[in-house]
């Protein structure tokens, strides 16, 4: 068999040599380093998002001893700080897994060092999001009666509620997340196993499943990761749109809209995005990933959040404008209460923060830097779990009747679970990354050897970076820059 | 002395690949040629071996089969405790759809990790075949089975491809 190289007319097409080992070393000690060694710094930061998941759960405690009576839910107002959570963080758990599936796909060559931190915080975030329903449940230990299973007591769910629906798309979802991020875990376990000693090279003999990485695993475990890529899209589309259900099924003002769906869904990817670009900054700070967390990721993710943005202003204005247009008393009532009364400050911080800060700072190229991107993504996390709080509780306050209007204030009780389960994503991605490394490296391998071609196009001076292709054809520049880098042989950007 | 196996440990992709085909010359047959790397490469035919597989169909025919399973675990629960809502008929089309729909999904997904964890085994023979060195970035390429007059020739055909190192193992080793 022989490898030829030369210049195609199009591309350059040469033989892909070797990565030199000194770089697939490198690559191995920079994302196996958090796994390795323990920091002081880690374990002062374990410590202290762990005691706020802990005063959250004993919190919880508190709540389930005394009834919820200590929460600030009434009557009208059932449903507020909890299910505002839930909706938050379901939506937030469409960052990885939608976006991952998606970039995988189109078969995106810069996804490679973002995909697993994204697909983690979908699982996270679903896990927490998932809590929710039973948290919020007077009596949580009770939460089986939700199950569809055969029962003695002839209580069987009822199948054409949507809260049962919840039970089936967060189950199929979380299963398909969990699969969709151990799958490509495997390799990189089996990489551990050999690096590790003692009772980690035990577990981590456990946790790669036998992983060799013979042709046959391979082939297998790249179908597996395409179908599953496939599945997982209307998978995850179909859960938030259940999440919207949840509302738009009821005769309430302001729910019972058909645009709830992709609202929702919207939503769901435009925090998600923000929620992962955060998630990324952090991790390249604490971790030292700058090589590999380049700008390029962010200024690419920055476009995708901008577009998100420009999408969620057009369904505000959607929803809002045929609400105003069609001037029915109940839906005027929980509209005004939106744009000029009570919830007003809420509304237009909303605004704010999901379209009038992040708008300028993703659309102006000068300003989609990475400190650009996290100061949009910070205010849109804000931003978004707002608009889930506006969504549902000035509906549910500005009920038809006036008589039967009413107010909602949260307790300290409320609060304190909320701010554990922004701890509790801190605390479960210090874990991961104690066990699992953050950035897949047989995939970042697999970008730089595809990367040699542009590599060595650009040496020679036949091609700048922005026409850099692999060998099929695509276009590739980021990781040609990364592997240059890491090879530590041409200029940085 | 009767060796179970030889193998070489290789650089880069295309030694790699020379080995396979050197093996594939010596006389070696396809499923005793075992290749182990940490990294796939899908560019060389020795990446794209053992490739058919019918996850995609099997991921399909259990979608159906849950989704077909779902449907009537609902219909007919719906028809034992008649449950009725909203003028709503018992068996409601569109809300069974939707768990319909999810169960389908589900059916998928554990199908194909289920296919995964069964068809990615090693056959008989080969299993035992690794190096820690393939951790690091380098491909073994090697033969399992290998009878004693076959050996040498084996060896020199893995050392002629560029290997760093050809080691054998004895049976069950």
């Amino acid at each position: 068999m022989e490898w030829r190289g030369g210049w195609s007319g199009e591309r350059w097409v040469i033989p892909m040599a070797s990565l030199d080992q000194d770089t697939l070393n490198r690559v191995d000690d920079d994302l196996l380093r958090p796994l390795m060694a323990t920091s002081r710094r880690y374990f002062v930061a374990s410590s202290l998002v762990g005691l706020i998941v802990l005063t959250a759960v004993a919190v919880f405690g508190y709540q389930v001893w005394r009834g919820i009576g200590v929460l600030g839910i009434n009557r009208p107002v059932f449903w507020a700080f909890y299910i505002t959570n839930f909706v938050f963080w379901i939506g937030i758990s469409h960052a990885g897994t939608l976006i991952s599936a998606i970039l995988r796909l189109a078969n995106a060559t810069w996804r490679r060092p973002v995909t697993r931190c994204a697909e983690a915080i979908t699982v996270f975030a679903l896990s927490i999001g998932a809590m929710f329903p039973i948290i919020h449940l007077g009596r949580p230990w009770l939460f089986f009666w939700l199950v569809p299973y055969p029962s003695q007591r002839t209580i069987w769910p009822n199948f054409r509620s949507p809260l049962l629906w919840d039970f089936f798309a967060i189950s199929s979802y979380l299963t398909g997340s969990v699969t969709f991020l151990l799958l490509p875990i495997i390799p990189d376990w089996a990489v551990v196993r050999e690096r590790a000693h003692g009772w980690r090279k035990r577990l981590y003999r456990v946790l790669s499943l036998g992983w060799r990485g013979t042709p046959r695993q391979w082939n297998r475990l790249e179908t597996a990761m395409h179908i599953m890529a496939v599945v997982i899209i209307p998978v995850a589309v179909s859960v938030h749109t259940i999440v919207s259900w949840d509302f738009a099924m009821a005769p309430v003002p302001m729910w019972h809209s058909t645009i709830f769906g992709p609202y929702f869904v919207a939503g769901a990817i435009f925090s998600g995005i923000a929620g992962l670009i955060l998630a990324m900054a952090l991790l390249r700070k604490c971790l030292h990933l700058e090589e590999y967390l380049r700008p390029l990721h962010f200024d690419n993710l920055g476009k995708l959040l901008l577009m998100m943005s420009l999408l969620w202003f057009y369904f505000i204005v959607a929803e809002r404008l045929t609400t105003w247009y069609g001037n029915e008393s109940s839906e005027m009532a929980v509209f005004w209460a939106t744009q000029r009364g009570a919830f007003a400050p809420l509304f237009w911080i909303m605004v704010l923060c999901n379209f009038g800060i992040p708008f300028p700072l993703l659309a102006i190229k000068k300003l989609r830097t990475i400190t650009g991107t996290v100061i949009a993504s910070s205010t849109i996390v804000v931003g978004m779990w707002i608009e889930r709080f506006l969504i549902i509780v000035p509906s549910l306050a500005r009920k038809y009747l006036p008589y039967a209007f009413g107010s909602y204030r949260p307790t300290w009780v409320e609060i304190t679970v909320t701010a554990g389960t922004f701890a509790a994503m801190g605390l479960l991605y210090l874990l991961f990354v104690k066990f699992v490394p953050i950035i897949s490296i047989w995939e970042l391998k697999v970008g730089l050897r595809a990367t040699l071609p542009a590599r060595a196009a650009w040496r020679q001076k036949a091609a700048p970076w922005s026409q850099c292709r692999d060998l099929r054809g695509r276009p590739n520049a980021g990781e040609a820059v990364l592997a240059a880098n890491l090879m530590a042989k041409e200029p940085r950007e | 002395m009767n060796k179970d196996a030889v193998y070489g440990l290789y650089p880069n992709p295309e030694s790699a690949q020379r080995a396979v085909d050197a093996l594939e010359e010596a006389g070696v047959p396809e499923r005793d040629i075992v290749i182990v790397s940490a990294e796939p490469f899908e560019d060389y035919p020795f990446g794209r071996r053992d490739h058919r597989t019918l996850m995609p169909w099997i991921a399909v025919l259990a979608g159906v089969l849950a989704g077909l399973m779902g449907f009537l675990f609902v219909a007919f629960t719906q028809r034992a405790y008649p449950l009725p809502t909203g003028g709503m008929p018992i068996v409601s089309p569109w809300p069974d759809g939707v768990i319909t729909y999810e169960l389908i999904m589900l059916g998928a997904i554990l199908a194909t990790l289920i296919t995964l964890v069964v068809t990615a085994r090693s056959p008989e023979g080969t299993s035992h075949i690794y190096a820690t060195e393939v951790a690091q970035g380098k491909i073994l390429v090697g033969a399992a089975k290998v009878r004693a007059e076959n050996s040498a020739k084996i060896e020199a055909a893995l050392r002629n491809a560029g290997a760093f190192s050809v080691v054998g193992s004895k049976p069950g080793a």
